[in-house]
Protein backbone atom coordinates (compact mmCIF):
# COMPACT_ATOMS: atom_id res chain seq x y z
CA UNK A 1 0.00 0.00 0.00
CA UNK A 2 1.42 2.95 -0.86
CA UNK A 3 1.44 6.03 1.23
CA UNK A 4 -0.73 8.12 -1.21
CA UNK A 5 -3.25 4.93 -0.85
CA UNK A 6 -2.64 5.16 2.96
CA UNK A 7 -3.99 8.78 2.99
CA UNK A 8 -6.80 8.22 0.76
CA UNK A 9 -8.31 5.57 2.82
CA UNK A 10 -8.08 7.44 6.01
CA UNK A 11 -9.26 10.13 5.03
CA UNK A 12 -12.51 8.60 3.42
CA UNK A 13 -12.97 6.88 7.44
CA UNK A 14 -12.35 10.33 8.57
CA UNK A 15 -15.76 11.34 6.46
CA UNK A 16 -17.30 8.64 7.02
CA UNK A 17 -16.89 9.21 10.70
CA UNK A 18 -17.96 12.59 10.20
CA UNK A 19 -20.79 12.19 8.21
CA UNK A 20 -22.62 9.14 8.97
CA UNK A 21 -22.99 9.96 12.62
CA UNK A 22 -24.89 13.06 11.98
CA UNK A 23 -26.65 11.53 9.24
CA UNK A 24 -27.78 8.85 12.18
CA UNK A 25 -28.26 11.83 14.81
CA UNK A 26 -29.99 14.23 12.13
CA UNK A 27 -32.52 10.76 11.63
CA UNK A 28 -32.69 10.90 15.40
CA UNK A 29 -34.12 14.21 15.33
CA UNK A 30 -36.60 13.53 13.29
CA UNK A 31 -37.64 9.62 13.44
CA UNK A 32 -37.93 10.30 17.02
CA UNK A 33 -40.36 13.96 16.50
CA UNK A 34 -42.50 11.98 14.42
CA UNK A 35 -43.04 8.85 16.57
CA UNK A 36 -43.92 11.26 19.25
CA UNK A 37 -46.10 13.22 17.12
CA UNK A 38 -44.07 16.12 16.65
CA UNK A 39 -42.26 17.81 13.63
CA UNK A 40 -38.37 17.54 15.02
CA UNK A 41 -36.49 20.64 13.97
CA UNK A 42 -37.75 22.90 11.19
CA UNK A 43 -35.74 26.00 11.11
CA UNK A 44 -31.75 25.48 10.97
CA UNK A 45 -31.22 24.99 6.94
CA UNK A 46 -33.88 25.95 4.88
CA UNK A 47 -35.25 22.47 4.72
CA UNK A 48 -36.49 20.29 7.38
CA UNK A 49 -33.65 21.52 9.87
CA UNK A 50 -31.34 19.56 7.91
CA UNK A 51 -28.57 21.63 9.31
CA UNK A 52 -29.67 21.39 12.92
CA UNK A 53 -26.58 19.21 13.86
CA UNK A 54 -24.40 21.32 12.29
CA UNK A 55 -25.48 24.29 14.10
CA UNK A 56 -25.20 22.61 17.31
CA UNK A 57 -22.26 22.21 16.29
CA UNK A 58 -21.11 25.42 15.97
CA UNK A 59 -22.63 26.54 19.31
CA UNK A 60 -20.73 23.68 21.08
CA UNK A 61 -17.48 24.88 19.76
CA UNK A 62 -18.80 28.64 21.27
CA UNK A 63 -18.93 27.52 24.70
CA UNK A 64 -16.33 27.76 26.85
CA UNK A 65 -14.16 24.99 27.81
CA UNK A 66 -14.35 24.29 31.60
CA UNK A 67 -11.73 21.85 34.06
CA UNK A 68 -13.06 21.73 37.81
CA UNK A 69 -10.17 22.32 39.69
CA UNK A 70 -10.66 19.06 41.67
CA UNK A 71 -11.27 17.09 38.55
CA UNK A 72 -8.23 14.74 37.63
CA UNK A 73 -6.97 16.38 34.71
CA UNK A 74 -5.49 14.76 31.96
CA UNK A 75 -8.02 12.16 32.53
CA UNK A 76 -10.93 14.42 32.42
CA UNK A 77 -9.79 15.78 29.31
CA UNK A 78 -8.61 12.79 27.99
CA UNK A 79 -11.92 10.65 28.25
CA UNK A 80 -13.98 12.41 25.18
CA UNK A 81 -11.14 11.25 22.98
CA UNK A 82 -10.98 7.78 24.42
CA UNK A 83 -14.70 7.61 23.79
CA UNK A 84 -14.31 9.00 20.41
CA UNK A 85 -11.26 7.54 18.89
CA UNK A 86 -12.24 3.60 19.19
CA UNK A 87 -15.19 4.23 17.03
CA UNK A 88 -12.89 5.59 14.07
CA UNK A 89 -10.71 2.57 14.11
CA UNK A 90 -13.96 0.47 14.43
CA UNK A 91 -15.31 1.95 10.98
CA UNK A 92 -12.17 1.55 9.54
CA UNK A 93 -12.23 -2.39 9.46
CA UNK A 94 -15.70 -2.96 8.59
CA UNK A 95 -15.89 -3.79 5.40
CA UNK A 96 -18.85 -2.40 3.04
CA UNK A 97 -18.29 -3.77 -0.39
CA UNK A 98 -16.02 -6.90 -1.45
CA UNK A 99 -12.72 -6.02 -1.11
CA UNK A 100 -13.70 -2.46 0.24
CA UNK A 101 -12.65 -1.33 4.00
CA UNK A 102 -10.37 0.84 4.92
CA UNK A 103 -8.51 -1.30 6.78
CA UNK A 104 -8.33 -5.45 5.66
CA UNK A 105 -6.75 -6.80 8.69
CA UNK A 106 -7.23 -11.00 9.60
CA UNK A 107 -8.51 -10.79 13.21
CA UNK A 108 -10.91 -7.58 12.36
CA UNK A 109 -13.69 -8.83 14.01
CA UNK A 110 -11.38 -8.77 17.86
CA UNK A 111 -10.16 -5.48 16.58
CA UNK A 112 -13.41 -4.22 16.53
CA UNK A 113 -14.26 -5.77 19.51
CA UNK A 114 -11.31 -4.24 21.36
CA UNK A 115 -12.36 -1.12 19.98
CA UNK A 116 -15.82 -0.81 20.83
CA UNK A 117 -15.15 -1.90 24.53
CA UNK A 118 -12.75 0.80 24.96
CA UNK A 119 -15.05 3.30 23.92
CA UNK A 120 -17.34 2.61 26.69
CA UNK A 121 -14.13 3.10 28.83
CA UNK A 122 -14.49 6.59 27.73
CA UNK A 123 -17.48 7.08 30.15
CA UNK A 124 -15.92 5.34 32.89
CA UNK A 125 -12.86 7.63 33.15
CA UNK A 126 -15.00 10.95 32.84
CA UNK A 127 -17.27 9.29 36.21
CA UNK A 128 -14.02 9.03 37.98
CA UNK A 129 -12.49 12.10 36.89
CA UNK A 130 -14.71 14.38 37.17
CA UNK A 131 -15.25 14.68 41.13
CA UNK A 132 -18.73 14.72 41.41
CA UNK A 133 -21.00 12.19 42.88
CA UNK A 134 -23.14 12.36 40.13
CA UNK A 135 -20.64 11.81 37.66
CA UNK A 136 -19.01 9.03 39.88
CA UNK A 137 -22.35 7.20 40.36
CA UNK A 138 -22.81 7.39 36.81
CA UNK A 139 -19.45 6.05 36.20
CA UNK A 140 -20.39 3.04 38.25
CA UNK A 141 -23.41 2.56 36.60
CA UNK A 142 -21.01 2.73 33.15
CA UNK A 143 -18.61 0.25 34.65
CA UNK A 144 -21.08 -1.77 35.70
CA UNK A 145 -23.01 -2.01 32.61
CA UNK A 146 -19.53 -2.55 30.58
CA UNK A 147 -19.02 -5.92 32.47
CA UNK A 148 -22.52 -7.09 31.82
CA UNK A 149 -22.66 -6.71 28.35
CA UNK A 150 -19.45 -7.55 27.16
CA UNK A 151 -20.06 -10.74 27.34
CA UNK A 152 -23.12 -11.07 25.59
CA UNK A 153 -21.45 -9.38 22.39
CA UNK A 154 -18.13 -11.44 22.81
CA UNK A 155 -20.55 -14.43 22.38
CA UNK A 156 -23.12 -13.24 19.80
CA UNK A 157 -19.73 -12.39 17.53
CA UNK A 158 -18.16 -15.98 18.90
CA UNK A 159 -21.36 -17.95 17.14
CA UNK A 160 -21.27 -15.49 13.95
CA UNK A 161 -16.80 -16.12 14.30
CA UNK A 162 -17.70 -19.78 14.34
CA UNK A 163 -20.77 -20.27 11.50
CA UNK A 164 -18.22 -18.20 9.37
CA UNK A 165 -15.12 -20.12 9.88
CA UNK A 166 -12.70 -16.78 10.79
CA UNK A 167 -12.21 -13.85 12.66
CA UNK A 168 -11.91 -11.26 8.98
CA UNK A 169 -15.42 -9.43 8.81
CA UNK A 170 -14.24 -9.52 5.25
CA UNK A 171 -14.41 -13.25 5.35
CA UNK A 172 -17.52 -13.42 7.15
CA UNK A 173 -19.55 -11.77 4.54
CA UNK A 174 -18.13 -12.99 1.84
CA UNK A 175 -19.58 -16.57 3.98
CA UNK A 176 -22.89 -15.00 5.26
CA UNK A 177 -25.94 -16.70 3.35
CA UNK A 178 -29.89 -15.75 3.89
CA UNK A 179 -29.85 -19.17 6.02
CA UNK A 180 -27.87 -17.45 8.55
CA UNK A 181 -30.79 -15.18 9.23
CA UNK A 182 -33.02 -17.49 10.86
CA UNK A 183 -29.92 -19.78 11.99
CA UNK A 184 -28.22 -16.68 13.54
CA UNK A 185 -31.30 -14.86 15.01
CA UNK A 186 -30.89 -15.27 18.49
CA UNK A 187 -27.02 -14.11 18.40
CA UNK A 188 -28.29 -11.67 16.55
CA UNK A 189 -31.06 -10.29 19.16
CA UNK A 190 -28.82 -10.44 21.66
CA UNK A 191 -26.18 -8.29 20.36
CA UNK A 192 -28.74 -5.84 19.09
CA UNK A 193 -29.64 -5.48 22.77
CA UNK A 194 -26.25 -5.49 23.77
CA UNK A 195 -24.92 -2.85 21.69
CA UNK A 196 -28.03 -0.54 22.34
CA UNK A 197 -26.46 -1.28 26.40
CA UNK A 198 -23.02 -0.90 25.14
CA UNK A 199 -23.66 2.19 23.64
CA UNK A 200 -25.23 3.71 26.82
CA UNK A 201 -28.43 4.21 24.92
CA UNK A 202 -32.05 4.32 26.00
CA UNK A 203 -33.92 2.31 27.38
CA UNK A 204 -30.35 1.42 28.74
CA UNK A 205 -28.98 4.65 29.31
CA UNK A 206 -28.85 4.70 33.39
CA UNK A 207 -25.10 5.97 33.51
CA UNK A 208 -26.53 8.98 31.38
CA UNK A 209 -30.26 8.86 33.43
CA UNK A 210 -30.49 12.89 32.46
CA UNK A 211 -33.43 13.35 35.57
CA UNK A 212 -31.82 11.29 37.95
CA UNK A 213 -27.87 11.98 37.60
CA UNK A 214 -28.20 14.66 35.77
CA UNK A 215 -26.36 13.80 32.52
CA UNK A 216 -24.07 11.06 34.82
CA UNK A 217 -20.59 10.90 34.08
CA UNK A 218 -21.19 13.83 31.70
CA UNK A 219 -22.40 16.46 33.99
CA UNK A 220 -19.08 18.24 34.61
CA UNK A 221 -18.17 18.63 30.92
CA UNK A 222 -18.96 21.29 28.35
CA UNK A 223 -18.74 22.77 24.81
CA UNK A 224 -16.65 20.55 22.49
CA UNK A 225 -15.54 17.73 25.59
CA UNK A 226 -19.76 17.06 25.75
CA UNK A 227 -20.37 17.35 21.58
CA UNK A 228 -17.32 14.43 21.58
CA UNK A 229 -19.15 12.40 23.92
CA UNK A 230 -22.54 12.72 22.33
CA UNK A 231 -19.68 12.25 18.75
CA UNK A 232 -19.18 9.09 20.03
CA UNK A 233 -22.17 8.23 20.79
CA UNK A 234 -23.59 8.30 17.56
CA UNK A 235 -20.27 7.06 15.91
CA UNK A 236 -20.78 3.96 17.80
CA UNK A 237 -24.44 3.58 16.76
CA UNK A 238 -22.75 3.93 13.17
CA UNK A 239 -20.16 1.09 14.15
CA UNK A 240 -22.86 -1.09 15.70
CA UNK A 241 -25.08 -1.10 13.09
CA UNK A 242 -22.95 -1.72 10.53
CA UNK A 243 -21.72 -4.56 12.18
CA UNK A 244 -25.03 -6.06 12.63
CA UNK A 245 -25.55 -5.38 9.01
CA UNK A 246 -22.76 -6.57 7.42
CA UNK A 247 -22.32 -9.94 10.06
CA UNK A 248 -26.15 -10.54 10.53
CA UNK A 249 -27.84 -9.46 7.23
CA UNK A 250 -25.41 -10.18 4.85
CA UNK A 251 -24.10 -6.71 3.93
CA UNK A 252 -24.06 -6.46 0.20
CA UNK A 253 -25.69 -9.35 -0.44
CA UNK A 254 -29.54 -8.93 -1.50
CA UNK A 255 -31.12 -8.10 -4.63
CA UNK A 256 -29.08 -6.02 -7.72
CA UNK A 257 -26.07 -7.33 -5.88
CA UNK A 258 -23.56 -5.64 -8.62
CA UNK A 259 -25.35 -2.41 -8.70
CA UNK A 260 -25.97 -1.46 -5.14
CA UNK A 261 -23.10 -3.06 -3.71
CA UNK A 262 -21.95 -0.90 -0.82
CA UNK A 263 -25.35 0.90 -0.84
CA UNK A 264 -26.48 -2.09 0.22
CA UNK A 265 -24.39 -2.34 3.11
CA UNK A 266 -24.92 1.43 3.91
CA UNK A 267 -28.85 0.68 3.71
CA UNK A 268 -29.30 -1.89 6.19
CA UNK A 269 -26.82 -0.36 8.40
CA UNK A 270 -29.28 2.45 8.81
CA UNK A 271 -32.14 0.71 9.04
CA UNK A 272 -30.79 -0.68 12.43
CA UNK A 273 -29.67 2.44 13.29
CA UNK A 274 -33.81 3.52 12.89
CA UNK A 275 -34.23 0.21 14.77
CA UNK A 276 -31.73 1.45 17.91
CA UNK A 277 -33.78 4.80 17.74
CA UNK A 278 -37.20 3.76 17.81
CA UNK A 279 -36.49 1.61 20.69
CA UNK A 280 -35.29 4.33 22.24
CA UNK A 281 -38.79 6.21 21.61
CA UNK A 282 -41.13 3.09 22.38
CA UNK A 283 -39.62 1.59 25.69
CA UNK A 284 -38.94 3.75 28.71
CA UNK A 285 -35.51 3.37 30.87
CA UNK A 286 -34.57 -0.01 33.28
CA UNK A 287 -33.93 0.14 36.40
CA UNK A 288 -30.49 -0.75 37.71
CA UNK A 289 -31.44 -4.54 38.78
CA UNK A 290 -33.45 -4.89 35.95
CA UNK A 291 -30.50 -4.18 33.70
CA UNK A 292 -28.61 -7.00 35.44
CA UNK A 293 -30.99 -9.63 35.12
CA UNK A 294 -31.81 -8.72 31.79
CA UNK A 295 -27.55 -9.39 30.91
CA UNK A 296 -26.76 -12.51 33.38
CA UNK A 297 -30.39 -14.02 33.26
CA UNK A 298 -31.11 -13.76 29.65
CA UNK A 299 -28.47 -12.53 26.79
CA UNK A 300 -25.88 -14.22 28.41
CA UNK A 301 -27.77 -18.09 28.74
CA UNK A 302 -29.66 -17.49 25.13
CA UNK A 303 -26.25 -16.27 23.70
CA UNK A 304 -24.74 -19.60 25.12
CA UNK A 305 -27.26 -21.05 24.33
CA UNK A 306 -26.68 -19.82 20.18
CA UNK A 307 -23.41 -21.04 20.61
CA UNK A 308 -24.25 -24.12 21.51
CA UNK A 309 -26.60 -24.04 18.02
CA UNK A 310 -23.78 -22.95 16.15
CA UNK A 311 -21.52 -25.64 17.57
CA UNK A 312 -23.93 -28.20 16.17
CA UNK A 313 -24.63 -26.76 13.06
CA UNK A 314 -21.02 -26.21 12.10
CA UNK A 315 -20.04 -29.89 13.03
CA UNK A 316 -23.08 -31.36 11.29
CA UNK A 317 -21.83 -29.24 8.32
CA UNK A 318 -25.29 -27.54 7.80
CA UNK B 1 -40.98 -13.63 28.75
CA UNK B 2 -44.01 -12.00 30.63
CA UNK B 3 -43.38 -8.13 29.30
CA UNK B 4 -43.15 -9.13 25.89
CA UNK B 5 -46.37 -8.09 24.87
CA UNK B 6 -46.15 -4.73 26.07
CA UNK B 7 -42.79 -4.51 24.29
CA UNK B 8 -44.09 -4.99 21.19
CA UNK B 9 -47.17 -2.43 22.07
CA UNK B 10 -44.67 0.56 22.67
CA UNK B 11 -43.07 -0.29 19.20
CA UNK B 12 -46.19 -0.51 17.53
CA UNK B 13 -47.64 2.61 18.94
CA UNK B 14 -44.95 4.65 17.82
CA UNK B 15 -44.76 3.22 14.90
CA UNK B 16 -48.22 4.19 14.37
CA UNK B 17 -47.96 7.67 15.83
CA UNK B 18 -44.55 8.07 13.01
CA UNK B 19 -47.10 7.18 10.31
CA UNK B 20 -49.63 9.41 11.27
CA UNK B 21 -49.78 12.91 10.12
CA UNK B 22 -48.34 15.48 13.38
CA UNK B 23 -50.64 17.52 15.32
CA UNK B 24 -47.40 20.01 16.02
CA UNK B 25 -49.28 23.67 16.17
CA UNK B 26 -46.67 25.98 14.38
CA UNK B 27 -47.41 29.05 16.83
CA UNK B 28 -45.08 31.72 15.50
CA UNK B 29 -45.65 30.81 12.04
CA UNK B 30 -49.09 30.10 12.29
CA UNK B 31 -51.35 31.91 14.65
CA UNK B 32 -53.66 29.49 17.23
CA UNK B 33 -57.09 29.07 16.97
CA UNK B 34 -58.00 30.42 20.41
CA UNK B 35 -61.26 29.54 21.69
CA UNK B 36 -64.25 31.86 22.37
CA UNK B 37 -63.43 33.91 25.82
CA UNK B 38 -59.92 33.50 25.94
CA UNK B 39 -58.10 35.83 28.52
CA UNK B 40 -55.90 37.10 26.70
CA UNK B 41 -55.41 41.35 27.51
CA UNK B 42 -58.18 43.27 29.73
CA UNK B 43 -59.19 46.08 27.10
CA UNK B 44 -60.32 49.47 28.47
CA UNK B 45 -63.66 51.18 26.24
CA UNK B 46 -62.38 54.56 28.28
CA UNK B 47 -65.69 56.43 27.17
CA UNK B 48 -67.90 53.63 29.57
CA UNK B 49 -65.57 54.13 32.70
CA UNK B 50 -66.99 55.92 35.52
CA UNK B 51 -64.36 55.92 37.84
CA UNK B 52 -66.01 54.19 39.98
CA UNK B 53 -63.23 51.97 41.53
CA UNK B 54 -65.05 49.25 41.50
CA UNK B 55 -62.51 47.12 39.34
CA UNK B 56 -59.77 48.44 41.56
CA UNK B 57 -61.43 47.31 44.70
CA UNK B 58 -62.05 44.37 43.74
CA UNK B 59 -59.10 43.35 42.45
CA UNK B 60 -57.25 40.14 44.32
CA UNK B 61 -54.36 41.87 43.22
CA UNK B 62 -54.18 45.43 43.12
CA UNK B 63 -53.00 45.88 40.07
CA UNK B 64 -55.51 47.97 38.84
CA UNK B 65 -54.34 52.21 39.43
CA UNK B 66 -57.22 54.73 38.65
CA UNK B 67 -57.23 58.41 39.13
CA UNK B 68 -59.81 60.76 38.70
CA UNK B 69 -60.49 64.26 39.49
CA UNK B 70 -64.67 65.71 39.52
CA UNK B 71 -65.63 68.22 37.45
CA UNK B 72 -68.55 70.76 38.05
CA UNK B 73 -71.33 70.97 35.39
CA UNK B 74 -72.92 74.11 35.48
CA UNK B 75 -77.22 73.37 36.05
CA UNK B 76 -78.63 73.95 32.73
CA UNK B 77 -81.93 75.28 34.25
CA UNK B 78 -82.58 78.61 35.95
CA UNK B 79 -81.81 78.13 39.79
CA UNK B 80 -80.88 74.16 39.59
CA UNK B 81 -78.00 72.57 40.93
CA UNK B 82 -75.11 72.21 39.74
CA UNK B 83 -73.90 68.52 38.71
CA UNK B 84 -70.21 67.11 39.42
CA UNK B 85 -69.36 64.11 37.16
CA UNK B 86 -65.94 62.04 37.42
CA UNK B 87 -63.28 62.41 34.99
CA UNK B 88 -60.95 59.73 34.41
CA UNK B 89 -57.02 60.62 34.77
CA UNK B 90 -55.40 57.53 34.80
CA UNK B 91 -56.64 53.94 34.12
CA UNK B 92 -53.71 51.19 34.57
CA UNK B 93 -53.14 47.74 34.71
CA UNK B 94 -50.02 46.45 35.53
CA UNK B 95 -49.85 42.93 33.86
CA UNK B 96 -46.35 41.57 35.60
CA UNK B 97 -49.18 41.36 38.49
CA UNK B 98 -52.32 40.68 36.83
CA UNK B 99 -53.65 36.86 37.46
CA UNK B 100 -56.44 37.09 34.61
CA UNK B 101 -58.99 35.98 37.25
CA UNK B 102 -61.55 38.56 35.19
CA UNK B 103 -63.05 39.78 38.09
CA UNK B 104 -62.63 43.40 37.07
CA UNK B 105 -64.67 42.50 34.01
CA UNK B 106 -67.28 40.68 35.80
CA UNK B 107 -67.58 43.67 38.28
CA UNK B 108 -67.47 46.85 36.18
CA UNK B 109 -71.15 47.87 35.71
CA UNK B 110 -71.04 49.61 32.66
CA UNK B 111 -69.02 47.37 30.76
CA UNK B 112 -65.85 49.17 30.49
CA UNK B 113 -63.95 46.55 30.38
CA UNK B 114 -63.36 43.63 28.11
CA UNK B 115 -61.19 40.96 27.15
CA UNK B 116 -59.03 40.46 24.48
CA UNK B 117 -57.77 37.72 23.08
CA UNK B 118 -54.34 38.98 22.05
CA UNK B 119 -51.43 37.31 24.20
CA UNK B 120 -48.77 38.50 22.43
CA UNK B 121 -47.44 41.21 24.64
CA UNK B 122 -44.79 39.33 26.69
CA UNK B 123 -41.84 42.36 27.37
CA UNK B 124 -38.50 42.75 27.75
CA UNK B 125 -38.75 44.65 30.75
CA UNK B 126 -41.06 44.01 33.67
CA UNK B 127 -41.99 47.24 33.75
CA UNK B 128 -43.13 47.69 30.57
CA UNK B 129 -46.02 45.57 31.46
CA UNK B 130 -47.57 48.32 33.11
CA UNK B 131 -50.31 49.44 30.37
CA UNK B 132 -51.34 52.72 31.01
CA UNK B 133 -54.94 54.13 29.52
CA UNK B 134 -53.96 54.75 25.71
CA UNK B 135 -52.52 51.33 25.84
CA UNK B 136 -55.58 49.84 27.09
CA UNK B 137 -58.21 51.58 25.18
CA UNK B 138 -55.87 50.11 21.97
CA UNK B 139 -57.02 46.43 23.09
CA UNK B 140 -60.31 47.52 22.36
CA UNK B 141 -60.03 46.96 18.24
CA UNK B 142 -58.85 43.70 19.03
CA UNK B 143 -62.10 42.45 21.50
CA UNK B 144 -64.61 39.98 19.61
CA UNK B 145 -68.74 41.30 19.44
CA UNK B 146 -70.29 39.18 22.24
CA UNK B 147 -71.61 36.00 21.45
CA UNK B 148 -75.28 35.69 20.02
CA UNK B 149 -77.61 34.96 22.91
CA UNK B 150 -79.52 31.51 22.59
CA UNK B 151 -82.59 31.35 20.82
CA UNK B 152 -84.43 30.50 24.01
CA UNK B 153 -83.05 32.74 26.25
CA UNK B 154 -84.57 36.17 27.69
CA UNK B 155 -84.37 39.48 26.12
CA UNK B 156 -81.90 41.54 27.29
CA UNK B 157 -82.13 43.95 30.61
CA UNK B 158 -81.71 47.04 28.13
CA UNK B 159 -84.31 45.92 25.02
CA UNK B 160 -87.14 44.62 27.45
CA UNK B 161 -86.92 47.87 29.09
CA UNK B 162 -87.47 49.55 25.59
CA UNK B 163 -90.20 47.73 24.83
CA UNK B 164 -92.15 47.56 27.39
CA UNK B 165 -95.31 49.49 26.52
CA UNK B 166 -95.50 53.08 27.96
CA UNK B 167 -96.76 53.68 31.54
CA UNK B 168 -100.72 53.12 31.26
CA UNK B 169 -101.07 52.00 28.38
CA UNK B 170 -101.42 48.55 29.45
CA UNK B 171 -104.82 49.02 31.18
CA UNK B 172 -105.88 50.44 27.68
CA UNK B 173 -104.62 47.33 25.94
CA UNK B 174 -106.00 44.81 28.44
CA UNK B 175 -109.73 46.42 27.55
CA UNK B 176 -109.27 45.96 24.08
CA UNK B 177 -108.79 42.33 25.05
CA UNK B 178 -106.22 41.05 22.37
CA UNK B 179 -106.17 38.15 21.53
CA UNK B 180 -104.54 34.97 23.96
CA UNK B 181 -102.81 37.81 26.67
CA UNK B 182 -106.46 38.05 27.23
CA UNK B 183 -106.71 37.69 31.58
CA UNK B 184 -103.29 38.90 32.18
CA UNK B 185 -101.88 42.34 32.65
CA UNK B 186 -98.94 43.65 31.54
CA UNK B 187 -96.53 44.63 34.38
CA UNK B 188 -96.34 48.23 33.89
CA UNK B 189 -94.81 49.00 37.67
CA UNK B 190 -92.12 48.55 38.75
CA UNK B 191 -91.86 46.44 42.09
CA UNK B 192 -89.80 49.05 43.79
CA UNK B 193 -91.51 52.29 42.87
CA UNK B 194 -95.11 51.84 44.42
CA UNK B 195 -95.43 54.98 43.96
CA UNK B 196 -94.85 55.72 47.61
CA UNK B 197 -91.67 58.08 49.04
CA UNK B 198 -88.10 56.65 48.77
CA UNK B 199 -86.97 56.01 52.49
CA UNK B 200 -83.79 57.88 51.35
CA UNK B 201 -85.03 60.54 49.05
CA UNK B 202 -84.15 63.38 51.76
CA UNK B 203 -80.54 62.80 51.77
CA UNK B 204 -78.14 63.68 50.27
CA UNK B 205 -77.54 62.46 46.38
CA UNK B 206 -74.97 59.50 46.89
CA UNK B 207 -71.32 59.28 45.52
CA UNK B 208 -71.42 60.43 41.87
CA UNK B 209 -69.11 57.37 40.76
CA UNK B 210 -71.04 54.91 42.41
CA UNK B 211 -73.73 53.56 39.89
CA UNK B 212 -77.08 54.70 39.67
CA UNK B 213 -79.46 52.33 41.98
CA UNK B 214 -81.52 50.74 39.43
CA UNK B 215 -78.60 50.49 36.84
CA UNK B 216 -77.76 46.53 37.72
CA UNK B 217 -81.86 45.61 37.23
CA UNK B 218 -80.67 43.22 35.04
CA UNK B 219 -83.66 40.01 35.16
CA UNK B 220 -87.05 41.61 33.36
Amino acid sequence: MSLLEAALRAASVLAAFLVLPLLVGQAEHKVMAHMQGRLGPMYAGGFHGWAQLVADGVKFVQKEDITPRAADRWVFRLAPAVALIPYLLAMATIPIHPGVAAVDVPGSLVLVLAATSVGALGTLMAGWASANKYALLGGLRAAAQLVSYELPIVLALASIAMAGGSLSLMALTQAWSPWWLLWQLPGGLVFLVAACAELQRPPFDMPVADAELVMGAWTEYTGLRFAFFLLAEYAGIVVMSLLFAVLWLGGWHGPFEGTLGWLWTLLKGFGVAVLVIWVRVAWPRLREDQLQRLAWLWLVPIALAQLLLTGAGVVMGW
Amino acid sequence: MRPLPGILKGLITTARTALRPTHTAEYPDVAPELPPRSRGVIALLEENCTSCMLCARECPDWCIYIDSHKETIPATTEGGRDRQRNVLDRFAIDFSLCMYCGICIEVCPFDALHWSPQFEYAEVDLLDLLHEKDRLGGWMASVPPPPALDEKAAEPAEIAAANRPARGAGLAGGAGGAGGSGPRMPRTVRPRAAGSPRPDAGSPPPDAGSPPPDAGEASP
